[in-house]
Formats: C-alpha cells, sequence, structure tokens
C-alpha cells in the first residue's frame, strides 16, 4: 500500500459573491516509501495549491476540499486542526520555495530548529540544542555550533534552505514535501540541495514529493513523474518512460521549448502557443486544446479520460496522443 | 572594428559608514576589469550566478551607473565620458529589456503611451499620427494586435507584457539592445515563444543583442559568442559551440555539470562537479584567482597570483593558471576518484621521478632475461632500494 494517497482531490477558492475558481481539479496520484514522486506544471496549474491542501495549510473560510487524501491510512483532509499539527512536522512535513520568508527573522536558527524538537519530540535543553547542531551538520552546514547562534539574515540562500531541510527532517517524517526548494538558488548551490534531497531519501527512506516547474529537475531526481495542468494531471508515468515517450501533446511541448544545454545550436524552439489563460473548462472538454496542435473535434467534448494509450503504467489524459517517438515535437 | 568594445571596466561601489563624515570604509567590487567586443549583428551572452556583477556591467554599459575605471565604446564614442547632456540624446543607441516585464511597465499608461513616450524625447516621427504608424507596424513585428494600443500592461499575460517590453526598445531603432534575464520571469513555454521572437527580430533587422542571463542553457542557445563571469570578471570567454564542447575554466566546467538536463538517460551517466560552499562577497574578494577558494582543482599559486585573460586558441579565452594541466589531466581535482581510462598517462608523470634511473637499470636485464615488463619492474626497484639502505 502507498504511503500518501490522493484520490479525485479539487480544491475549490471562492466566496464574496465572486465567481468559484477551481485551482485543484481531480489530481490522484500516490507516493510509496522510499520514493520520489515529481508534480511538474507551470504556474498556475495548481501544484502548490495540492501541497498546502496535503498540509492542511489553506484557510480554512472560502476554501472548498473535495476528494481524498489519506497518508498511512489517515484522511488528511478531515482531520481536526490540532491532530494535524500533531502531524505536521513529525509524520510529514514541507519545504519551501523562499528560504528567507519561511524563516522567522528575528529568532536565531537555533531557537527554530529546537522549537520542532521540543514540540514533537519532547527535547529540552541542552540536549536539544545538541541535537539541532547534529540536524545542521547532518544536511552540510560547517560550523553548527556558531550557526544555530546566527540569524536567518546571517546565512547564504544555499545555507538558509539546508537549515528548512533541517528543520523538515528533524523528526524523521515518512513524507517530505518539497516545493520547488530550489527555484530560489544558483545551479550550483541547486545541485548541492538536490544532492542532498537524494541522499536523505536514500539513507533514511523518507518519501519525497517534489513539486517543480523545471523538467531537468524532474529527470534528474524524480522515480515517477505527474504532469498537472489546469489541476488536472495530464500525464503520469515513470521518469525514463515520460522522458522518451511524451505523449500527451502538453508534456511533449514543454520539452520542445526548453533550450538544452546539450542540443545542437541553431536547433529552434517549438514552443506551445498561446498562454495559460487560454484554456476552456475541464467539463466542455480538454483544457489545452485551445493551445493544442492535435486537436479535433472531439477534444471539445467532455472531459478525456486518463488512459494507457502507450504502454502500461504510462498514463496519459488525451483523445489524440502522440505516439510515434520520430514525432517533431508541434 | 566591433560595435561595442568594453575595456577594463570596473565598476565599484563605495560602503559607507558613519552619519556626519560618511567615511568611505571599503568597495564593493561589482565589475573588476572586465573586457569585451560585442560584434554587430551578433548575439553575446553574459553567464553568471547571482551577485557576479553581470546586472552591474549592463548597467554600466548604459550608464545607468557610473564606470568607476575604463572605457565604454559604442560605435567610437566613449559612453562612460560623455557628457550628461549628449548622454541623453546618445541613449537613443542603447535600449534595455528589463527581466520583469510588469515592474518595468507603468501601469497607467496605455501601451501607445509607454511607446510613444521615447520617440517623442528623441524626436522620433513628426506627429503622433505618424508615430503610431510605427508602433503599429513594430508590434505586428513582435507579435501583439493592433487594438493593443490602447490597453494597459496589466490587461496583459507575462509573455505578452515582455513582447511590450521589446517593442519598446525597437521603437527607437537602437544600435545595441541590452536584455537583462530576459526569460527567467516567464513560463517554460512562454520562455521558448520569447526566445525565438528575439532570433527573429535578430534576423530581420539585423540586432545587436547583449543578453545577461543565469540561465547557461538559454545563453547557449542564443549566443553567438558567451562570457562567463565570476565574482566581477570575466573567466571564460569562447564561442558558443566552442564552450559548450570544451569548458576551460574549472568555474565553467562546474556550472555545466550543475545545470539540470530534461533527459534522464543523459542525467544518469554525466560527470558532477560540485562545487563546495557559498559565492564570497564582492566587498572582500579572494587574492589571486577569485574562484580559488572553491575551485577542486586549486594549486598554492592561485591564490597568490590572479590569472590574465588569455586566448587558449581559436578565440577561447580563459582566465586560469592550469587550463593546459587540467586539459591533459595531470593535475586532479580533490577527492577525484581515479579514472579508470586516464591513468596511464598522468600515473607515470607523478610517480616517475623517484625511480628515474629505473628504466635505464631496467633495459639491460629485460634483454638479457627476455623478462615480461611485470617481471623486470621489480627487479629493477630492488637495486634503488638497496642502494638506499645502505646510504
Amino acid at each position: 500500500m502507498s504511503l500518501l494517497t490522493v484520490d479525485e482531490l479539487t480544491v475549490t477558492f471562492g466566496g464574496r459573491g465572486r465567481k468559484d475558481v477551481r485551482a485543484v481539479n481531480g489530481v490522484s496520484f500516490s507516493v510509496d516509501q522510499g520514493q520520489i514522486v515529481g508534480l511538474v506544471g507551470e504556474s498556475g496549474c495548481g501544484k502548490s495549491v495540492t501541497s498546502l491542501a496535503l498540509m492542511g495549510l489553506l484557510p480554512s473560510k472560502g476554501v472548498t476540499l473535495g476528494g481524498r487524501a489519506e497518508l498511512d491510512g489517515t484522511d488528511l483532509l478531515s482531520l481536526r486542526p490540532s491532530k494535524m499539527r500533531d502531524l505536521r512536522g513529525r509524520e510529514m512535513a514541507m519545504i519551501f520555495q523562499d528560504p528567507l520568508s519561511s524563516l522567522n527573522p528575528v529568532i536565531p536558527i537555533g531557537v527554530q530548529v529546537t522549537e520542532i524538537l521540543q514540540r514533537h519530540r519532547g527535547m529540552k535543553g541542552e540536549a536539544a540544542r545538541k541535537e539541532a547542531a547534529h540536524l545542521l551538520d547532518r544536511v552540510g552546514i560547517p560550523d553548527p555550533d556558531r550557526r544555530l547562534k546566527e540569524f536567518p539574515h546571517q546565512l547564504s540562500g544555499g545555507m538558509r534552505q539546508r537549515a528548512l531541510i533541517a528543520m523538515a527532517v528533524a523528526c524523521a517524517p515518512r513524507l517530505l514535501i518539497a516545493d520547488e526548494p530550489t527555484t530560489a538558488l544558483d545551479v550550483t548551490i541547486q545541485a548541492q540541495i538536490l544532492d542532498l534531497l537524494k541522499e536523505l531519501v536514500d539513507q533514511e527512506g523518507t518519501a519525497l514529493l517534489m513539486i517543480t516547474h523545471d523538467l531537468g529537475v524532474v529527470a534528474g531526481l524524480c522515480d515517477q513523474v505527474n504532469v498537472l495542468y489546469a489541476g488536472k494531471v495530464v500525464e503520469s508515468a515513470g521518469r525514463r518512460e515520460l522522458f522518451a515517450h511524451p505523449t500527451h501533446p502538453y508534456t511533449h511541448g514543454l520539452l520542445g521549448s526548453i533550450p538544452r544545454l546539450d542540443a545542437p545550436r541553431g536547433e529552434p524552439l517549438h514552443p506551445i502557443r498561446g498562454s495559460i489563460n487560454d484554456q476552456i473548462a475541464w467539463a466542455d472538454g480538454c483544457a489545452f486544446a485551445p493551445r493544442c496542435d492535435r486537436y479535433e473535434m472531439e477534444c471539445l467534448t467532455g472531459t478525456p479520460e486518463l488512459t494507457e494509450p502507450r504502454a502500461a503504467g504510462h498514463r496519459a489524459r488525451c483523445a489524440n496522443p502522440v505516439l510515434a517517438t520520430t514525432e517533431v515535437p508541434a | 572594428m566591433s560595435l561595442l568594445e568594453l575595456d577594463g571596466v570596473k565598476v565599484h561601489f563605495p560602503v559607507r559608514k558613519g552619519l556626519l563624515f560618511n567615511r568611505t570604509v571599503g568597495h564593493v567590487y561589482a565589475v573588476d576589469g572586465i573586457s569585451l567586443k560585442v560584434e554587430a549583428g551578433q548575439t553575446y551572452g553574459l553567464v553568471g550566478e547571482s551577485g557576479c556583477g553581470k546586472t552591474t556591467l549592463g548597467r554600466a554599459v548604459l550608464r545607468l551607473v557610473d564606470v568607476t575605471d575604463g572605457s565604454v565604446v559604442l560605435d567610437g564614442t566613449d559612453v562612460a565620458k560623455l557628457p550628461e547632456k549628449e548622454l541623453r540624446t546618445f541613449r537613443r543607441r542603447l535600449q534595455m529589456v528589463f527581466q520583469d516585464p510588469l515592474g518595468s511597465l507603468n501601469p497607467r499608461q496605455n501601451i501607445e503611451s509607454i511607446l510613444s513616450e521615447g520617440m517623442a524625447a528623441h524626436g522620433i516621427g513628426a506627429d503622433q499620427d505618424e508615430r503610431r504608424e510605427r508602433i503599429r507596424d513594430i508590434l505586428a513585428k513582435v507579435g501583439l494586435p493592433s487594438n493593443a494600443l490602447s490597453r494597459y500592461p496589466h490587461e496583459f499575460s507575462g509573455g505578452q507584457r515582455q513582447r511590450i517590453g521589446i517593442a519598446r526598445a525597437l521603437v527607437l531603432e537602437p544600435d545595441l539592445i541590452i536584455c537583462d534575464e530576459p526569460v527567467s520571469a516567464l513560463d517554460v513555454s512562454i520562455q521558448a515563444q520569447v526566445i525565438n521572437l528575439l532570433e527573429e527580430l535578430q534576423e530581420s533587422m539585423g540586432l545587436t543583442y547583449l543578453v545577461i542571463a543565469h540561465d547557461l542553457a538559454v545563453v547557449r542557445h542564443i549566443s553567438d559568442v558567451i562570457g562567463v563571469m565570476y565574482l566581477g570578471s570575466l573567466v571564460e570567454e569562447a564561442p558558443s559551440d566552442a564552450l559548450y564542447e570544451e569548458p576551460l575554466h574549472p568555474y565553467t566546467r562546474a556550472l555545466m555539470s550543475a545545470v539540470p538536463v530534461p533527459d534522464p538517460e543523459v542525467e544518469d551517466r554525466r560527470e558532477r562537479i560540485l562545487l563546495h560552499g557559498d559565492l564570497p562577497s564582492p566587498a572582500n574578494p579572494p587574492s589571486g584567482c577569485r574562484f580559488h577558494t572553491r575551485c577542486p582543482w586549486a594549486q598554492p599559486k592561485c591564490a597568490e597570483e590572479r590569472p590574465e585573460l588569455t586566448d587558449a586558441g581559436g578565440g577561447h579565452k580563459v582566465a586560469c593558471h592550469f587550463t593546459g594541466e587540467i586539459k591533459a589531466g595531470t593535475l586532479r581535482r580533490a577527492g577525484e576518484p581515479e579514472p579508470s581510462a586516464a591513468p596511464e598517462p598522468s600515473a607515470p608523470a607523478k610517480t616517475v621521478p623517484p625511480q628515474a634511473p629505473a628504466p635505464e637499470a631496467e633495459t639491460p636485464e629485460a634483454e638479457a632475461s627476455e623478462g615480461s615488463s611485470g617481471e623486470g619492474k621489480p627487479g629493477a626497484k630492488a637495486p634503488g632500494a638497496k642502494a638506499s639502505g645502505e646510504k
């Protein structure tokens, strides 16, 4: 059985007489112990809202949750706030994109790390401080005893992200959610952080849900990849299968849009036309149809289902999928 | 002659302290001696991580910041020394496309107003009608509908806003367009649209770009020549393909090995050079080679002497003392495992000196006994060991 099972999750923002916005529109995926699963998509596809919903971090007012999300049998969506607080940090933890705004600027790093140890592991005083120093050391922060006394602004970006990771793994959670953990960092620092995350998963057997817009990061890190578009999973496959045979036209288009360092120069990019604003409601058809070069009348009649048009375990939500591997990205 | 020539450009920002006397207590060496040339009709890509001074350099070319030392010569005119009044009219020839398309457009001006303001200031077009005609023309070129004229920036998507930014630069018919992170605020699918647009415009209008970006893959895609910056200076400069095929500077190699490629096959087998630590502060740069504190190949000499940017052949310039040694594999990086194929040429070079007389002693024995080289070696070593024992 999977550690985390998300089934037809929906998140709707509404209220105050405004039109409802359905940010997440029926997302299903699962994460196993020791597995790295990627949620990939561009801005506005609902990947961050999915993670916030799982962590119970969405405001209680004006948000309607639907579907099911279970962590080892515990229903995350209906959990009482006090129970959720016990779970958060202990069983599941999150690493955010911007390490500076996720840390309290007026409290030393040490206090922020020991706080978690006190809350969840009942550690006190010297023992907690020692454990905090050990944690900083574990994530590769040199001179941890000195760093514990410092404030977030005294640390560099990469160091702050390491401190956040230290806080996230403080209670050896079974599920780690990383929301664009390296987007704010330089590539050489990004490589360090990705290495650290991989090492933590390998050694501790933590499950990692990696949320990112960067297909390059996914290619090197994730075991299973889910591509999101307009609040729905449009393609889901193992990473080798996905990158070798992108089947949904959106995934196909994304891969054609990325300038690759190893591509011969002068090869033109094949962008997806239009922008994310050009979409139709999933209820009326495929949301990607207005930007898709392969759409047919069939695409405008009802939501396409996730099927396995290519290979077992490789699912795509498309009526006219890309099946030939030689096809030029459109 | 090149369109733009930078010679020894330095931009130092004073660090001041004190309320009354404003003492200068040090400098931030944002740009510290950069020389480069941009040819007309080409794209020069400047790549580096945050804090390396690439944006400051771009601003120095436009003289949005004052140049501390050196010259910025555009088509024979030194921008760095131009009097204020002439600079204003001269700036028409140098335009910039900014990173944040929303932040660089005035939210209260409609598109026509944004695009015609510069034209009016520089006296392009006799009246508004003529300017409008020209703006329509440019809008069509950047792929915006002509009804955009009366709309406001918030009505457009990110990619469209960046097109407006490009149109604003184009209406003034500049000689050089400086693009500072032109696509980094955009989604991948939109990025590709803007990159393609920049390339199409260059082809049809013969534009010259100085592209400043942190994304090596983007820079490689659009540039003819790439300059890699680290902590205020160029560490390597080469034609785009040469740089990718054979990066010579350790920093470039590390940077390239860190760029993720969206292909699991490539990701799994490529060599990674992990850099340790962070970028040192430009207010207190390391001595000698700026990169020696993080360089896996660093030698004592690197901390003492600052390497110059020298030509390594074919217009490939690199600032490193040990380019040849690293390329030949005779200098190994710290913590590198023994390569399986490479040690044959490199290992003897290091281990031979103490055994230098061995081959001479070995040859007569080998000839006499017809022994294989494996048997010959212990025999050759033995006399050496005896000799040292006798002493």
